[in-house]
Order: C-alpha cells, then sequence, then structure tokens
C-alpha cells in the first residue's frame, strides 16, 4: 500500500472528490495556481481547471460567505483557511449562518461544507500560527468538528466529511503533516513513510465521522487526546512505562461517548490531553463527560493537560507546548492519586 | 498649514432632529426622463455619474418619461399596484396583530414597497434573492401564499419553520427566497457565492443580494464586492437607502462617499441610482442589471433611493430621533400612490377602483388571516413540538442530541 505524507492524504482526499463529484469545489488564499501555503491543493487546479480549484481574495469571512452561498446553490465547497489563527473574520459566517443554515431553514436550505484549517503550534508560529480554536467550534450547534492524526484517518475523515451533508470544520494538526511528531522537538520527526499509518491506500475510501480509535490499548489509565497530542501521550505512556490506553478522538463533534466510556470505566482514570488553552478548552467537556458518565469507577480527579492560558508564544515555544514530560507527569501523578 | 495644532473629532449629524422642521434639500431630485439608459455592455468607467444621480421614470404628472420607461403593460402594471397594495394591507394587519400580542415582533416596509414588489418581476424563475428583513414583497410578488407567511410571523403548528425563526424570517427556496438571517450583511456575500456557483455549474441563473444603507459598513459588504468584482459574479447588488438605519442616519454608514452606489466605483463594478418609490424604474433598472449578468457582463451594484416611512420594527419609536413629519416631506413621494396617479393618467384606473380594491385586499388579508389563526398564534392555539427543537439540526441527529432530546422528555 503507498506511504504517503498528511499533506499528501489530505490532497489524495480532495483529489477523489473532485474526481468522483463535479459538485466538490475547491478555493482558498494562494490554494489555487500555487497549491497553498503548506502544497496541499497543489496539482489539484491543473487537474480539475480554475473553475473547480482557485485563489480567493485575503478575505476569510469572504471565503467561508461564498462558500455557505455555493452550497445553497448545490455545490459541495471545500475551503481552506490559510491558518485556523485567520478564521475569526469568517467566525460569523460559520457560527451564525453555516451551522444554521438547514435549522433556520427547516432543510429549505443546506450547508454541505468543508473549512479546512492548519491547526496547533510546534512551527515557531508564535501567537497567530499555532493556536488550536476546536473548542470555538465545538460549542456551536450545527457544526462537526474533526481533527485526524495521521494519513490514513485524515484521507478518510476529510473525504466523509466532503461528503457529510452538513458543514464540518477540519483541523489538521499542521506539526503532523510529515511525520507523527511526538514533541520531543529535539529529536528528527519518523516520516510517514515509516510509520504504519502512512499508509494510505488508493482511491475512495472514508473513515466515518464521529468514531474514535483506540491508539494503544491498556489497562491503567485512559488518556483522551486528538491531533498531536495522540503521539505526545503515546511518548509519554512509553517513558513512564504507564499502562495507558489512548483514545485518539479523530472526531470532536459528534463525540464517540461510549468509547471514552467503556474505557474509563475498565482503567478508573482519565488524563486529557489538548494543546489549546486550559480554561473552558475541549478538556473541559471531555473532564465533565467524563465525571457524569463515570463517576463511580473513577479511581482519581480526571487530570488535564494542556497549553497555558497565554497566547502562544514565540520564543517560550517549547515552554508552552504540553509535551511528554508533562503529560508523563499527569500520568504518574494520576495513577498516584 | 493653516489648520495645524489641535486635532477635532468628526462625527456626522442629520440635518433635522424632532423638533426641526424636516429638510431634503440636500437630496437633489434629478428630473424624471432625464437619466440615460445605457448599453448593457457599458465600459462602467464611463457612467461614473449614475452613482451620484437618480434614474427616475415617473414624472410629478403620473406620466412615464425617458428612455428607462416603456418596458411594462398595462396589466403588469396593474398587478404591480396591486402586490404593493397587498404588502402595504398585509404589513398593517401584521403590525395590529403583534401589537395585539399574536406575535413578538414585526417589521413592515411602509414607502419601501416598490423596491422589492418590482424588483421580483425583473427576476426569472429559479433565480435566488438573499434578502433582508424588509423585501417580503419578493414573495408577494411571486405568489407566495400568504397565509404561510402569517403562519411564520405566529410560530404557529403550520409554521414551515416549525418556530425556529423570527417572525418574517421568511425561506422559501421554490420562489427564490433564500432563508433570512436575522444578522446583517451575511447574505450579501452568500448571494455573490451563490452566484458565483451558478457561472461554475455554466447555468444561466443569477442571483440578488440585498442590504440597507447603515449594513453596507460591514465588512461583509465590502467581502462581497471584492469577490463579486473578482470574478465577474451573475449577481445583483442592491442597496435599500431608506435613509435610516434604526436611529442612525445614512450618514453614519456613507461617511465621507458621496452616496452608496460610488462604493461600487472603485470596484469597477457599474453602479447605479434609481428613485426606490418609481415602480417603474425599480423594474427597469433591475431588468438592466439582471440582462447584465445572465449576459456573462457581471455584477451591478444598484441604491434605491427611498425613505422607511414606518419604524425600524414593531419594537422602535422613530419619533424619538427625527421629525414627525419628515416622511411627509420625502421628496419622492409614495410609491403606491405614484403608481396609482401614473395609471388613473393612463386611464385604466380610477380612485373608485382604487378604494374598492383596497377593500378586496383588505378582505383577501383577513381572511388569510382567519385561516392562519385557525393554526394557532404565538401564545394561543397550536404551535411547534419541543421535539422541532432538537430535530433539523443536523440530516442526522447526533447522539448528544438525542440524549438531550430524551431529558426534555420529548
Amino acid at each position: 500500500m503507498p506511504r504517503r505524507t498528511m499533506i499528501e492524504a489530505i490532497r489524495d482526499a480532495m483529489d477523489v472528490s473532485m474526481a468522483r463529484d463535479e459538485r466538490v469545489i475547491v478555493y482558498g488564499e494562494d490554494v489555487g495556481f500555487f497549491g497553498g501555503v503548506f502544497r496541499v491543493t497543489h496539482g489539484l487546479q491543473a487537474k480539475y481547471g480554475k473553475s473547480r480549484c482557485f485563489d480567493a481574495p485575503i478575505n476569510e469571512s469572504g471565503i467561508v460567505g461564498s462558500a455557505i452561498g455555493m452550497a445553497a446553490y448545490g455545490l459541495k465547497p471545500c475551503v481552506e483557511i490559510q491558518f485556523a489563527d485567520y478564521m475569526y473574520p469568517a467566525y460569523d459566517q460559520l457560527t451564525q449562518e453555516a451551522a444554521r443554515l438547514r435549522y433556520r431553514s427547516n432543510g429549505d436550505f443546506t450547508c454541505p461544507i468543508v473549512v479546512r484549517m492548519p491547526t496547533g503550534g510546534g512551527i515557531f508560529g508564535g501567537q497567530t500560527h499555532s493556536q488550536s480554536p476546536e473548542a470555538l467550534f465545538t460549542h456551536v450547534s450545527g457544526l462537526k468538528t474533526v481533527v485526524p492524526s495521521n494519513p490514513h484517518d485524515a484521507k478518510g475523515l476529510l473525504i466523509a466529511a466532503i461528503e457529510d451533508p452538513d458543514p464540518v470544520i477540519f483541523l489538521e494538526p499542521k506539526r503532523l503533516y510529515n511525520g507523527p511528531f511526538d514533541g520531543h522537538h529535539d529529536r528528527p520527526v519518523t516520516p510517514w513513510s515509516k510509520h504504519e499509518l502512512g499508509e494510505v491506500a488508493d482511491g475512495h475510501y472514508t473513515v466515518p465521522l464521529g468514531k474514535a480509535a483506540i491508539r494503544r490499548a491498556g489497562s491503567a489509565v485512559t488518556v483522551l487526546a486528538y491531533g498531536t497530542m495522540v503521539y505526545v501521550a503515546q511518548a509519554a505512556a512509553e517513558e513512564t512505562g504507564i499502562d495507558a490506553e489512548i483514545i485518539d478522538l479523530r472526531t470532536l463533534l459528534p463525540l464517540d461517548l461510549d468509547t471514552i466510556v467503556a474505557s474509563v470505566k475498565k482503567t478508573g482514570r482519565c488524563v486529557v490531553v489538548h494543546e489549546a488553552t486550559l480554561t473552558s478548552g475541549f478538556g473541559a467537556e471531555l473532564s465533565a463527560l467524563v465525571q457524569e458518565n463515570c463517576f463511580y469507577h473513577l479511581e482519581a480527579p480526571v487530570a488535564r493537560v494542556t497549553g497555558w492560558d497565554t497566547p502562544y508564544p514565540h520564543a517560550q515555544e517549547w515552554e508552552y507546548f504540553p509535551g511528554p514530560a508533562r503529560v508523563g507527569r499527569a500520568l504518574i501523578e494520576t495513577m498516584g492519586a | 498649514m493653516t489648520d495645524a495644532g489641535m486635532l477635532r473629532f468628526h462625527v456626522p449629524e442629520p440635518e433635522v432632529r424632532p423638533g426641526g422642521t424636516p429638510d431634503f434639500s440636500n437630496v437633489p431630485i434629478p428630473k424624471a426622463g432625464s437619466a440615460p439608459r445605457p448599453e448593457i455592455d457599458v465600459d462602467p468607467r464611463t457612467i461614473r455619474d449614475m452613482a451620484f444621480s437618480i434614474i427616475r421614470v415617473l414624472n410629478r404628472d403620473g406620466e412615464a418619461v425617458g428612455p428607462w420607461a416603456g418596458l411594462l403593460t398595462d396589466e403588469e402594471l396593474l398587478e404591480g399596484l396591486r402586490n404593493m397594495m397587498t404588502l402595504r394591507s398585509f404589513d398593517a394587519r401584521m403590525q395590529m396583530a403583534q401589537r395585539q400580542g399574536k406575535t413578538s415582533f414585526y417589521m413592515q416596509h411602509l414607502g419601501e414597497e416598490a423596491v422589492s414588489c418590482a424588483f421580483r418581476k425583473a427576476l426569472a424563475p429559479g433565480d435566488m434573492n438573499f434578502p433582508t428583513y424588509r423585501q417580503a414583497g419578493l414573495l408577494i410578488a411571486d405568489g407566495y401564499p400568504m397565509v404561510t407567511m402569517m403562519n411564520q410571523i405566529y410560530s404557529n403548528e403550520a409554521d414551515p419553520l416549525k418556530g425556529r425563526q423570527l417572525p418574517i424570517m421568511y425561506s422559501s427556496k421554490e420562489h427564490g427566497f433564500f432563508s433570512i438571517s436575522g444578522n446583517l450583511a451575511t447574505q450579501y456575500i452568500q448571494a455573490v457565492g451563490w452566484a458565483m456557483a451558478s457561472a461554475i455549474s455554466n447555468d444561466s441563473k443569477i442571483a440578488a443580494a440585498w442590504i440597507g444603507d447603515g449594513s453596507t459598513a460591514e465588512s461583509d459588504f465590502h467581502s462581497a464586492l471584492v469577490f463579486a468584482s473578482t470574478y465577474k459574479a451573475p449577481v445583483i447588488l442592491n442597496v435599500v437607502n431608506n435613509q435610516w438605519a434604526i436611529s442612525t442616519f445614512q450618514g453614519i454608514a456613507r461617511g465621507g462617499s458621496g452616496t452608496f452606489a460610488a462604493r461600487g466605483l472603485g470596484f469597477g463594478i457599474p453602479s447605479l441610482r434609481v428613485d426606490g418609490n418609481d415602480y417603474l424604474a425599480v423594474h427597469a433598472v433591475a431588468k438592466w442589471a439582471a440582462e447584465r449578468a445572465r449576459q456573462n457582463l457581471g455584477p451591478t451594484l444598484v441604491e434605491y433611493v427611498t425613505y422607511r416611512a414606518g419604524a425600524h420594527s414593531s419594537s422602535d419609536d422613530p419619533s424619538a430621533y427625527r421629525p414627525k413629519a419628515e416622511s411627509d416631506a420625502w421628496p419622492l413621494g409614495d410609491p403606491v400612490i405614484r403608481l396609482k396617479n401614473h395609471l388613473i393618467h393612463k386611464g385604466v384606473w380610477s380612485e373608485e377602483r382604487h378604494t374598492q380594491a383596497e377593500a378586496e385586499i383588505l378582505e383577501t388579508v383577513i381572511a388569510a388571516q382567519k385561516e392562519a389563526e385557525s393554526h394557532g398564534t404565538l401564545h394561543a392555539g397550536g404551535k411547534p413540538s419541543t421535539r422541532d427543537m432538537f430535530e433539523g439540526l443536523y440530516a442526522e441527529m447526533p447522539p448528544h442530541l438525542r440524549r438531550q432530546r430524551q431529558q426534555a422528555g420529548v
């Protein structure tokens, strides 16, 4: 089976979708001729023409707003926001328009759009190229939010997102584009070509939205993670020797609560990990759900390891990033509680 | 350097405030018939002055004059009059129903009926409007049932939107009427996206974007103009300048620009101003813009110069911010009376027939209201179910919503 980087896998998902369905349209800033600043859409304009893949003005509200209109017409736009940090001008269009169109018109109009955006830090992007705004989307009724952690899932989830009848936010952990980064920033990253989840089948397949994956089976403690933090958690488990069960949520909304609850009931302990800021982060929702559903099985308080409640700094990137040492400490503390 | 030193902050003010004498001498009104009618493929640079003038067809004597006249038959004009009268009567009844507590909120069109009623007749089946809350004439003029509109206003058991939307936030794909958001300006760029999609699909349908003078200050207005200009989208960019954004006069949104139409000039978009109280002028200009869009000539920006004779909404009292008699002083008159006078002048209408038509229309509206009220009003009778609250958010209800619906006991 061919091995692909996450970039190639995501591109392949769009390629497959565009070939299968001429309603699929791809656009965004630098997305057309050049193929995007991360080269994710490279070659799509040459293959499908300028009507199917084109450059947009630097106007995120315009990109998402026009996509909503296109979806209302009957197309299936898959647009790129260059960095998740740039999505705020489009937030009104996403939260009050895309998310609610089906509901407010009682299905008269629908909004099958996908909004892709690179998320997370680890590339010295500073406070405007590193954010993880997933909780700003999961808090909105009517959106679905997906965060893949590997090329195989990225392709299958993106095809599923494009085929979904409702708006999907597709957050691409940019630190994973080229390999399963585990937070050890001083070590070389294994390329996807050497990782089993870098195996990406040709052609069409989907990974269903709303289904988590258990990345490491374990019995001592459940770790809830997504995106880059899946590999950080794996590193922490190996380095501490704690038999953690690591769940890759893959889709934050709809959430696979059944998989979470079954695991925590088995282990009796839970550590929630994300790169986004702590307060009102998605970890708060996960933590609340675990205590609501597993209270009598819990042996220890649910712990959270997250980015600090500050903007993502530039020079202090690795002090900010919740790396394997911090996650490892949380595992040890949770086991000792 | 004559004015160096302390800087002064500038806040524009309307000419007159309550207690003052209404004064529209700052609104130059060109003679009806004086504006040229360019070819649709005109170079926008050659018609820049049309963004500062006003295209008018009906003169003070009720005659249709000039190159924009003559597009509509007597029957079509009589239908237009009837539609405007229906909208006005509908508004009056629903405004009253709101006062009677039958619904929470209402927004009327008083003085602006020509804009949406005439515009609708310039479109073809399949075209799509992205309206604001003051274009219900698009529905009335397209034969959308009044009962259905009222069911929506009452949020009753027959409300097609299941009680989820504020009154008057209609939606009808079938009638080319995009779901009204209630946010401002968001629909403007969506209309451009819809038009882009039509072009991408090599279709023949066009879109119409709607916005008020105040909301042109929103960034989505500018987003729309960039996208429309860049991709030459087949869209009509309508700006309804009714002088007032709730209590804020149009100068706050317009700033130093002479007119709202002038906003289009920097984008290379042909931009016209039209007498919004002149049914014939509105229709003729809309037809011109629609023709341009359909011929692949791209967007047109049209500013309708009109006046919001009523309150902004049922929650608003204009006497707090503008002179009471201001609407009487509005120099472009009343759209219903002007079309009525034109038809009388043509000999196809009379004061008697007008009075009779008013009574007939009122009877029809009351009959529709009775039927709608048999399905309930906001606080009495049949209403959408609690279950409807949970449904229709996603194509398939996700597990967390199913759990919440169970918790709610439905």
